[in-house]
């Protein structure tokens, strides 16, 4: 074995390590999903919802109807992306406090009606399907495809990838910017002639999109779900990720939840007190430095730093 | 027929404990503008703290009671500090440094931060007594009374009566009091408030103090009859106060008293009806509904009464 390798393997085994990097793929998605509500200036504590409802809608059709993976993901997406679109339609129009509550309220409305779902039909040999409150269990998907753990985490980081890119591109476009300036200040938005109402809504819709793509991801590493998981400790999480992390730039979130899950959770340093620490961490940074450690200045600054540098050469 | 009317009696019974612990959200939210999501993980941990003493050294029941109402007013305090005392410090609104736009980006951010201390402040609780089920000490009896053939439980009447006791004793408050006049002026016009040389800051820790001693009260009353504390009472709180808030026009003290007294009939009729699972849906369904479409009992003024 190489040096560098056993060092690797010291800090933490192979397997767990690959476990880490996809869980932070797979949270790194919801928590884009929450920064794209920030960006529009509306805080969302009902993400989780279409996390679930990506879940559990890719796990139905890859499990149940035979779909393929990709297939599955991309219905868990549309689930997550009309839903979220339906419930941004009427809540949209609330102030900024109401909103926050009314997306809390929506998202334990889900997770209710998810565990009061029974569907369960025969395949093979053992009943497969949502089964109320025990859950979802058996998304063989990746088992009976022989798609290692390892494959698995590239086909997360794909997407992830994927994601990153196209809102790199959007946010140079009329679209981003118009959403950007929407967060910053809506009345000057609506004088300037955007249709605001139009692009939040549409901004939440590819928010909940994105949270129905990682759920999907999510219960397909699993191959198992059930609706306790996606309580609104799972929506605030994403928010927070988005808020330490930064709204200046899409690796905000990222590094966020690298922070928490990499650091904070994997090295196990504040066993049991995870959450007093995380808690207390957004509330400071919310106070101190309230859109991140990315924030806008600060990705300005770095962009300038390294394009004048390079421009000298 | 005896049976719904028994069951609406049992609603209204649990309905005012949802009063109960309503009254202190609506009374920041009214004044502060601000709704305080740690409200009820603030009374979560302070009856973690009255179980621990009742448990380690066998406290008796005034001293916990006592020490519910004092941990809860220095509880509240630091959620002030934290996520309440910054946003409301600059009268003149600066734009700068506002991470979250719209009319009430302030009030957002502040909602926002006191979520993620709620996390904190329910798992340092857990810290205090990991066991599911705590014992608290109890002042239930169990006496029925039977009026034919309805059954009525005395200690479920003490809690209607606290509730109705403490809503009128607020409300007269706000309405007689001075103090409770530069309330309300401080909610309708901060800044002319501030400009008649009311001192709006020490109002707004006043309020916020009397709110988080409001939900200590409430906590003790509902704990002590029950005789245990679990986990999930902070949620509990949170969310029976808020939908009872939310329900009676949020902003408005007698109105969070009938919001309790709806939400309570609603849920014993749902899980008569449909069982445990859909009498949580019912809750959740209530509290969007009152945000979708809100509605005000006392009128459309904007002003706290």
């Amino acid at each position: 074995m190489e040096p560098s390798n056993l060092l690797l393997e010291t800090i933490m085994p192979q397997a767990q390590l690959i476990g880490v990097f996809s869980d932070i793929a797979i949270m790194s998605l919801l928590a884009l999903s929450a920064y794209m509500m920030l960006l529009i200036g509306r805080i969302s504590f009902g993400q989780q919802a279409f996390f679930g409802l990506g879940a559990y809608a890719s796990a139905v059709s890859s499990a149940m109807l035979g779909l393929p993976l990709l297939v599955a993901l991309l219905i868990g997406v549309l689930v997550g992306a009309i839903v979220s679109l339906l419930i941004a339609a009427p809540t949209m129009r609330l102030s900024g406090l109401h909103y926050a509550v009314a997306t809390l309220a929506f998202g334990e409305m889900t997770r209710i009606a998810l565990g009061a779902w029974h569907w369960q039909i025969n395949t093979n040999d053992s009943a497969v399907g949502p089964a109320g409150l025990d859950g979802f269990r058996d998304i063989r998907w990746l088992l009976t495809n022989d798609v290692s753990d390892l494959a698995y985490l590239a086909i997360a980081c794909a997407m992830l990838l994927l994601v990153l890119l196209a809102m790199f591109l959007l946010e140079k476009r009329r679209f981003g910017i118009a959403l950007r300036m929407i967060g910053h200040d809506d009345t000057l938005a609506m004088t300037k002639g955007f249709p605001i109402q139009r692009l939040r809504i549409s901004a939440a819709a590819i928010a909940g999109g994105l949270a129905g793509l990682s759920g999907g991801l999510y219960a397909h590493r699993t191959t198992y779900i059930e609706t306790s998981l996606f309580d609104p400790m799972l929506g605030v999480h994403a928010v927070g990720y988005a808020l330490i992390g930064g709204l200046g730039s899409p690796l905000g979130p990222m590094l966020g939840v690298s922070f928490d899950l990499g650091l904070l959770e994997a090295s196990s340093l504040f066993a049991g007190w995870r959450m007093v620490v995380f808690g207390g961490l957004v509330a400071i940074f919310l106070r101190w430095r309230p859109r991140g450690i990315l924030d806008e200045a600060t990705v300005h600054r770095q962009k300038n730093y390294w394009t004048k540098r390079h421009a000298s050469r | 027929m005896a049976e719904l009317l028994q069951r609406t009696i049992d609603g209204i019974c649990d309905g005012s404990a949802y009063a109960l612990v309503g009254l202190g959200l609506a009374l920041s939210f009214g004044i502060l503008k601000r709704l305080n999501l740690a409200y009820g993980a603030t009374a979560m941990l302070a009856a973690y703290i009255g179980a621990w003493l009742y448990r380690k050294y066998s406290a008796p029941i005034w001293l916990v009671g006592i020490v519910i109402v004092t941990a809860t007013i220095i509880i509240g305090r630091y959620v002030e500090w934290l996520c309440f005392s910054q946003n409301s410090s600059d009268l003149n609104h600066q734009r700068n440094s506002i991470p979250i736009a719209g009319r009430d980006g302030r009030e957002v951010i502040a909602l926002a931060s006191s979520f993620a201390l709620w996390m904190q402040l329910e798992q340092l609780a857990i810290h205090i007594l990991p066991r599911h089920l705590n014992v608290f000490p109890s002042l239930a009896f169990r006496e029925e009374w039977a009026m034919g053939a309805l059954v009525l439980r005395p200690d479920r009447l003490v809690l209607l009566m606290l509730a109705l006791i403490f809503t009128f004793a607020l409300h007269g408050y706000l309405q007689r009091s001075k103090i409770g006049l530069a309330w309300r002026a401080c909610s309708d016009q901060r800044v002319a408030a501030h400009l008649t040389g009311i001192r709006v800051e020490r109002m707004y820790g006043f309020a916020f103090a009397l709110a988080s001693a409001l939900s200590g009260v409430a906590a003790f009353a509902i704990l002590s009859l029950d005789g245990q504390v679990t986990p999930m009472f902070g949620m509990w709180v949170l969310l029976k106060g808020l939908t009872a808030a939310m329900l009676g026009g949020i902003g408005s003290v007698r109105g969070v008293f009938f919001g309790g007294l709806l939400l309570g009939v609603v849920e014993a009729h749902v899980q008569a009806l449909l069982g445990p699972l859909w009498r949580e849906f019912a809750v959740y369904l209530l509290l969007f509904i009152a945000l979708v479409f809100p509605w005000r009992p006392y009128g459309a003024k904007q002003s706290f009464a």
